[in-house]
This record gives C-alpha cells, structure tokens and sequence, in this order.
C-alpha cells in the first residue's frame, strides 16, 4: 500500500497549539503543593528584593544631601547635627585600593601556579585547600588574626606606637591587608576557571614557536583571560566595600582620616580613620552617633556602589556563570 | 630538526626562567598555606590561657556571659572566680539557634527558589529572577542590619510582643524587637542568594537526556525534578549548605546590630517568646567587646571565641567534603 | 533492478523467549533463505495475533512555520513491528516523537491530524498516563544515576505514586516491587547478567547493558506500546544483534516503532516499513513488499543507496 505524495498547498496550521503543561489537574495533591511552594518562593524572593531596594531608596534619597558627600564628619560622637560622610568615603576607597593592590598580583599568581605549574599534587591541593580555608573564614577571625600579628613590634612600621610603646596595630595599612585576604580567593577561583577553558592547543602553538612558559604565561595566556581577572577583582572589591568586621577591628575607631604623623603618603597609610560600612554601624542604634538619616544616606551611598561594582561584573562576564558568584 | 638544536633548546635559558618563574609562583602558592598556618598557630596560642583557666567548662553554662565579660572589662573578678571565670555556652548557643534555624529555612527554601527559576518561571519571570539573586548577594550585611534595626525591629516591637509578653519575663530579660527571630529571618534572607545561585546552576546542568527520559516514561514535571534532577543536584546543594552555614557562622555585623546584644540563651520551651527572646552569638560578641581589647583577660577570652569560629569553619568544610563523597559512585558529580 | 543481496543476517528466531547469546561464541552467521520470503519479514513467521493499537490519521507535524511531518496515515500494531525509514530529515523521529506527546516539549511544536491509541484520541488522554502506556527508549542510553534496581522501578514507583488507587496506599516496598523489576529485567535480556548485583550504579554497565536496561525500564510500567528512536546506533554490531532479537522478541506482547537509519537493520527485524521522505510518507508495506519490490521510485532509489 503506498501512499501518494501529498499537493504542496498545505498549510501550517493557522495557530500554534499554546505552550504546553502537564495536564496539572491530574497532579496529586502532594505534587501541587509542591508547585505552589515553587512559585511562592519565587515571588517571595523578588517582592523582598524589591522591598530592600524601594525601602532604601525612599530613605535614602530623602536624606541624602549633595552637602553630605563632600563634608567631613564633625569630631563629636552625636552626628545628627552637621557633617557629612567624605572622611568614611575617601576611607573606603583606600582600603579597597590597598587590598585590591596586594589580592591582585598574588590571587593571579597562586591561580597561575595552581593551574600552570602546580607540581607536586599534593602540595597543589593542600593549597587549594589553603585558598578554600580563607574563603571560608569568617572576617572576624580575619580581623582578630591581623590585629594579634600587626601588633608585633616588628611590625610596628605598618602603623602607630603609642607613648607606652605598645603598638597600636591599626592603620588603614593593617586593615587594607587583611582586606586582601577576602579578595584573593574570588580572583583565584576566576582566573583558574578562566585558565582552564583556555585550550591546550593555544598553549602548545606558544611552546612550538619555542616559547618558554614564563613567557607564554605572562605573553599570551594572561591577556587572554583579562576579562576574567576583572571581573574577579571586582567581585573582590564589592566583597571588601562591603565587610565592616575587619573595618570595626582594624582601623581604629576615629571618624575622621587621622594621619600618623611623618611624611605625608606613609602618614595617611599608617593612620586611622572609617570607612562607610563602619560609618553606617556607628550611626545606627547599634553605635553611638545618633543620626539614622545620616546612617540612610551612607548605606544608601554603599548600596548604589556596591550594586554598580556587581552590575560590571555581569558586564564583564558577559553574563555567564563565574566561580563564586551568583549566577 | 637536528638533535643539536634541540638540545640547545633544553638548555636555553628559558629554561632556567622558567625553573625561577616556577619557584617564584610556587613560593608565593605556599605562602598563602604558611599563612593559614599562622593564622592558627597565632589565634590559638594567644586564646590558650582563657581555655586554661576554664577547661571544658568554658563552653559550659553558668552565670550570665555579660556580665562575666564587664567583669573583665572593670578588673573586678566576681567572687569566688578568677578574672578569666568565663562561660560560654549562651553565646554558643545563641550562635547554633541563629545559624542553625538559618540554614534550615534557607535550605528548604532556596530548593524550592531554584527549583522554580529552572523549571517553572515563565521566561520573563526568569529573566527578572537572576539580578534578584544577584542583587541579594551583594547587599553588604551592614546595610541588612541597619534595615533590621531601624525598619523591622521597632514594628516587631510594637505589633507582635505584648505587654503581657514583656511582663512576663521582665524579671530575666528585656523584650525588643531586636531578637532571635528577627536575627534569624535577616540572616536566612542573606544566606538563601549563596545557596539558590549554586543549586539553580546545578540544576540547570542536570543532562537533558535524562530529564527527557523521565518524563517519556509519564513522570510529571515536579516529580522529575524530585527524583532525578534533585538527586543529580545533591552535591551542589550540599557545596552551597556549607558555604551558608560558614556565611551565617561568621556574620558579626548584622547580628550584632539585631540580635539583642544580650548573651541570653533563648529558651525553646518558652513558646512563643523564644522567637522574642535577645541571643547574642559568637561573632557578634567579638564584635561588641572589641573596645576592651587593651584589657588582657577579655582581650583572650575574646581570641578564645575566634578559635572556635575558626575550628569550626574547618570543621564544616570537613563535613561538606565528607558529604560528597558517596555520591559519586553512582555518577554525580558536583 | 536486481533485488538487493542483503549483508549476511543472522535467522532470528521467533517463537519463544528470545535467546541470548553468549558475545564470545558468536561466529557464525547465516545468510537468510531468500525463498522463505513468502511470509512476512525475512525469513520469519508473522506473530500469533495482530491486533492494531494505534492509529496514525492524517497527521502533520510543523515546528514554527515550518512543515516537518505531512499528512501521515499509520497503523501501529501488536504483534509486529513497525520500521519508520529514511534519510536525515525525513521527519520520522519527529512522528515517533509526536505519538507520545513528547514533541509538546519543544515549544512552537504543532499538530493537525489525529492520533489514537485503542480508539482513544491521545490529545484526550492524559499526558503522563499516555506515556505510560506509549514508553520510549532514545537513541543514547540514559540510565537515571541510580542503581539497575532503581532505575527499573522508577517507572513502577511513579506509577504508582500517580495513580489514585486508594487501595495502593503508602510506597511500594522493595520486595513488593522486587518482581515486576525481575520480570522486566529478564524480558530485555538483561538478567543474566546482572542478576547478582541489582544494586549496581547503571552508569557502569556497558553502552549494550544500558540500553537494554533503558528497555527493560520502558518495559517495567507494563506498557501497550513501545517506541523506539534508533536505539543501536550508538552500540556496538554485537549488542545492537542482541537488542535487535530482543526487539522481534518483544512483538507479541507490545507493539513496537522503530525507527532506524540503518537498512539493514530495518529488514531484519521489520515486520511493516513505512518509508518517509522530506516529511511526507512515500511508501508503506510489509517488509518484503518494499525491500523486494518496491513500488516508488524513490524507495527504490533509497534502498539502493542512491541517497541517503
């Protein structure tokens, strides 16, 4: 029995059938409310994003003023008068470039080695283990690891001795460094995701026009994985604007950029001041000054940065799933 | 190619950069387990007297922990104890409620967020979805805690704990809204990101080949996802468990800004005013009684609490890597 | 044209279980006897009872604006087998697809014509009870990562998890299920040789092993008919033979679909061929009408390997 070619005038169907679903009547109950939990979570997440957001937005626009961003704080500990936030603001900033000075080069350098050269294996785990053990660690313990090792004599140049000769320990250097360590292991899990998709026959090319590996390194593989070492230091940098721990415990308690005295670049280093996270703490009821509209504005501030940062990484990894982060 | 040519190559002095080069990355690689090493070594060795004058009994209960801290903080020892007289357990316990009751919520939570963003959201819905978790992530913890105490604790305060309520623990301990239960939300909220980003990935991966065949064999879409993808998932869920948990274990900031800041260990038999009751975890205490740091009994009694965070990190991802471990003989992978 | 001289086959044997053989001893192979082609299939005695279980009218498949599948008419049958032949493209796994409903995945997937199984339109039946009654087995095997014995009652405990049967309460354990799983696995041909570990991960038998346990898994669920989308073409000659006998075995109790790129595979199992060609079906037979005396031009021109 055959059958005869059909005449070429049929046409599609005027209305694709509508997307289709399990017939969801015939789910067992227990399976619906699974459903239902599915897309309750679901909403939930994005009303309470979307309530943070608003909340913040709402107090904080009402609060902030111009004035704000270029004042510095008044020297009293009751804020609710006049002053703004430059000090705290010009505070982060230095940290964050401290930190992101010292987690950069040495991330992208474990990442090289862990992925390049790590010879032996064993040693090569134990330190991947070593990064995931940082990332692990919470930054009080962090913090507390840096004050018991900056307070050591002969570390004394990192920051101020005072007169009794006990090394005080905090600086803008001490905290930047410990601040580093939150950074490294962000920049190590993206430049080694980013080292693996690398393929082999880009590196042997390299080797087969003679090549070393140093030179391949540094000439052709790092450049090539750039996008991802950004996005790595920025992910980096969101992390270390954002943590107050280490800034509470590190940086010494003085609203304002104090220098340590001495020669002008080393003095600014080695002195204390705030940063925005500690500004905002010291503001809410949880602190001293008392002036939560100040507190709104700066968490406000810190918000805006913090969202910007995470929106270049997205930018920078071309949306796509990067280690440590969100998707 | 000539063999002397080639040997020329192998003792070009790329080759001797290349040895330094390896030395230099590898030395630095290192130094990064030697500072990790150090990190203990240190921590432990200044946190040592506080554990010595206390024994185990340091992670016991006894007397309030506030009190004993202010003690230290004045230099008056409370009669009949040394200075260092110090008993843990209503911080630890303040920190077992708060991250435990945490990552149960988050967990359960964060599945069923996954779980939608992969199989059920509508395109658009999904679309919107993966900033919002982005977002969440990113929100420093102090912008939570500021949210938490200024926002949520005063309506806390006045709409859910009566007078009645307050009265009737007024003796031991003062009723905000700065408590166990709003400590606990906030933190699930900033914990669930972390495990939804990881699970959601996770699933995403699961082969088409098998959720496919489930479904040719007449398994709904839930039961699929539960049975296979769920299952195939396991691992990374574990993976984001751990990471949360260590998340909620080292939170200070927020928690000592909504916690209560009273070293009380919540009473789960106290009903309904558990949830209200003020806890102060580990952290959080460090945190609070930094000030005190000249003062050397606080000072390591407070180096004592940051070893048992810090063992306790170690520990979890102990556990999380133990964890993985069956599973992949059947052919998950994480 | 000169009838094709098929490559040599093995003679399949029909009647009874279907027999194993032992990989190592297989070395001989016989070619069939052409003059047994007065009955249907090569060399093969038609099964007991034919009896049709669905029925393919007029049916067009098209993705988006595009025609995949034009005006098919089919009978599908228990009792025999029934090969979908073509070229890429030809839109036959895309009907395959289509009788379970699977084609409802892909959006932008539509339909017109009718599909029934036992006199039931397929639209009106609920989705996951038709694929319980129409299973699939695919081209890669795809064991779920659990062990055989799970994979095997997955089905069953779906099944059961879905159906309203109160008197069926509570999960199936484990020796309840134990031999419905047995039975499946003995009818796939499997058992012999993993009989001593059900427990085993799936993922560790061989690419054969596995896609006979996908079978068994298909089979598990006790369905009417069984659709499959070039199940060997991903296997070695040997265990494609195996599942190729397993496959004749199987007719009696299941109709089954295949569809297979591979000719001679077709003329060794088939019973019926349907040949389709850019979507639309050229020609439909017993297998010995079309491989021997094929009435379209192009099925010749297929079978000759002309194009393909």
């Amino acid at each position: 029995m055959a059958t005869a070619p059909v005449a070429a005038g049929l046409k599609p169907p005027a209305k694709p059938r509508s997307k289709p679903r399990d017939s969801f009547s015939s789910w067992p109950w227990t399976d619906r409310i699974a459903y239902g939990l599915c897309w309750a979570a679901g909403l939930a997440l994005c009303a309470i994003a979307a309530w943070i957001v608003l909340y913040m937005a709402i107090k904080g626009i009402s609060y902030l003023k111009p004035s704000l961003l270029v004042q510095s704080p008044v020297g009293s500990p009751n804020q609710s008068g006049s002053g703004g936030f430059l000090d705290p603001i010009e505070g982060t900033f230095l940290v964050t470039a401290i930190g992101i000075a010292v987690a950069a080069p040495l991330g992208v350098a474990v990442a090289v080695w862990l992925s390049e050269y790590a010879r032996p294996a064993g040693l090569a785990r134990a330190v991947e283990s070593g990064v995931e053990t940082i990332a692990g660690t919470p930054s009080v313990v962090l913090a507390i690891f840096g004050l018991l090792v900056f307070s050591k004599s002969f570390l004394a140049f990192l920051s101020q001795t005072s007169a009794g000769g006990a090394v005080f320990g905090r600086s803008f250097l001490t905290a930047g460094l410990i601040m580093s360590l939150l950074a490294i292991p962000l920049i190590v899990g993206s430049t080694r995701e980013a080292l693996a998709q690398v393929p082999a026959h880009v590196r042997e090319a390299s080797y087969a026009l003679g090549k070393t590996k140093a030179t391949t390194i540094r000439r052709v593989l790092l450049p090539s994985v750039r996008p991802s070492i950004a996005s790595g230091i920025t992910l980096g940098m969101g992390r270390i604007i954002g943590d107050t721990a280490i800034v509470v415990i590190l940086l010494g308690a003085s609203l304002r950029i104090e220098g340590a005295g001495g020669a002008p670049v080393l003095s600014l280093l080695r002195g204390t001041g705030s940063t925005l996270t500690s500004y905002v703490k010291e503001n809410s009821p949880a602190g001293e000054g008392n002036a939560p509209q100040k507190a709104y504005a700066a968490a406000f501030v810190l918000l805006v940065i913090v969202i910007a940062l995470n929106a270049i990484v997205v930018r920078l990894s071309g949306g796509q799933d990067h280690a440590g982060g969100p998707r | 190619m000539s063999t002397a040519s080639a040997s020329q190559r192998r003792q070009s002095p790329g080759g001797s950069r290349d040895r330094r080069a390896e030395l230099t990355l590898g030395a630095l690689a290192v130094g990064v387990l030697a500072l990790i090493a150090l990190m203990v070594v240190t921590v432990f060795t200044k946190a040592w007297p506080s554990f010595a004058h206390n024994g185990l009994d340091w992670f016991g209960s006894g007397g309030d922990a506030d009190v004993q801290l202010k003690a230290m903080v004045q230099n008056t020892p409370l009669p009949g104890h040394s200075i260092y007289y110090f008993r843990a357990w209503p911080l630890i316990w303040g920190t077992l409620l708060t991250t435990g009751l945490a990552v149960l919520i988050g967990l359960v939570f964060s599945t069923f967020a996954a779980v939608f963003i992969v199989e059920f959201a509508p395109d658009a819905l999904r679309r919107v979805l993966d900033p919002v978790v982005r977002l969440l992530a990113a929100v420093p913890s102090v912008v939570y805690g500021l949210i938490g105490i200024l926002a949520i604790a005063p309506w806390v305060e006045h709409h859910l704990i009566s007078q009645q309520r307050k009265h009737s623990v007024q003796e031991i301990v003062q009723l905000t809204g700065a408590n166990l239960g709003l400590a606990t939300l906030i933190l699930t909220v900033m914990i669930t990101p972390i495990m939804v980003a990881i699970t959601s990935r996770s699933l995403a991966a699961v082969p088409r080949s098998w959720t496919e065949g489930s479904a040719a064999l007449g398994v709904n879409r839930w039961r699929t996802t539960w049975r296979v993808s769920l299952r195939t998932a396991r691992p990374a869920i574990i993976a984001g468990a751990v990471l949360a948990t260590a998340r909620a274990l080292g939170e200070a900031i927020m928690l000592s800004m909504v916690s209560g800041s009273r070293g009380f260990a919540a009473n789960p038999l106290d009903g309904g005013t558990f949830l209200f009751e003020p806890v102060r975890p580990l952290a959080a205490t460090i945190i609070d009684y930094i000030d005190g740091l000249s003062v050397v009994p606080l000072a390591q009694t407070l180096y004592a609490m940051a070893a048992v965070l810090l063992v306790s990190s170690a520990l979890l991802s102990l556990a999380g890597w133990a964890a993985k471990q069956p599973l992949k003989k059947y052919g998950i992978r994480a | 044209m000169t009838p094709l001289t098929p490559p040599p086959a093995r003679r399949i044997l029909v009647d009874g279980e279907p027999t194993l053989i032992d990989p190592p001893v297989r070395g001989t192979m016989e070619p069939p006897s052409l003059s047994a082609n007065a009955r249907n299939g090569r060399g093969r005695a038609p099964a007991e009872r034919v009896t049709e279980r669905m029925r393919i009218e007029s049916v067009s498949l098209a993705y988006g604006e595009k025609w995949v599948v034009r005006d098919v008419s089919l009978p599908v049958r228990q009792g025999e087998v029934l090969a979908l032949i073509g070229a890429s493209g030809s839109g036959k796994t895309t009907l395959l697809r289509s009788l379970n409903r699977l084609t409802e995945i892909t959006t932008g997937a539509s339909r017109a014509g009718r599909v029934t199984l036992d006199g039931e339109e397929i639209e009106q039946i609920e989705v996951n009870d038709l694929r319980r009654r129409v299973s699939m087995v695919f081209q890669q095997p795809n064991p779920f990562p659990m062990s055989i014995f799970e994979n095997v009652a997955y089905a069953l405990r779906e099944e059961h998890a879905a159906r309203r049967d109160r008197q069926r309460r509570g999960r199936r354990g484990r020796r309840e299920l134990e031999p419905a799983v047995i039975d499946a696995v003995r009818r796939a041909g499997l058992y012999d040789e993993v009989a001593d570990d059900l427990d085993r991960p799936a993922l560790r038998l061989s690419g054969g092993q596995q896609q006979r346990l996908c079978i068994a898994r298909a089979l598990a669920a006790g369905p009417e008919v069984l659709l499959l989308d070039e199940p060997c073409s991903a296997l070695d000659p040997i265990s494609t033979a195996t599942i190729e006998e397993l496959i004749v075995g199987l007719r009696e109790r299941v109709a089954i679909v295949i569809v297979t790129h591979n000719l001679q595979q077709a003329m060794r199992v088939a019973d019926h061929v349907a040949f389709m060609h850019l979507g639309e079906l050229v020609e439909y037979g017993t297998s010995e009408q079309v491989f021997e005396r094929p009435a379209m031009e192009r099925t010749r021109e297929y079978i000759s390997g002309a194009f393909g």
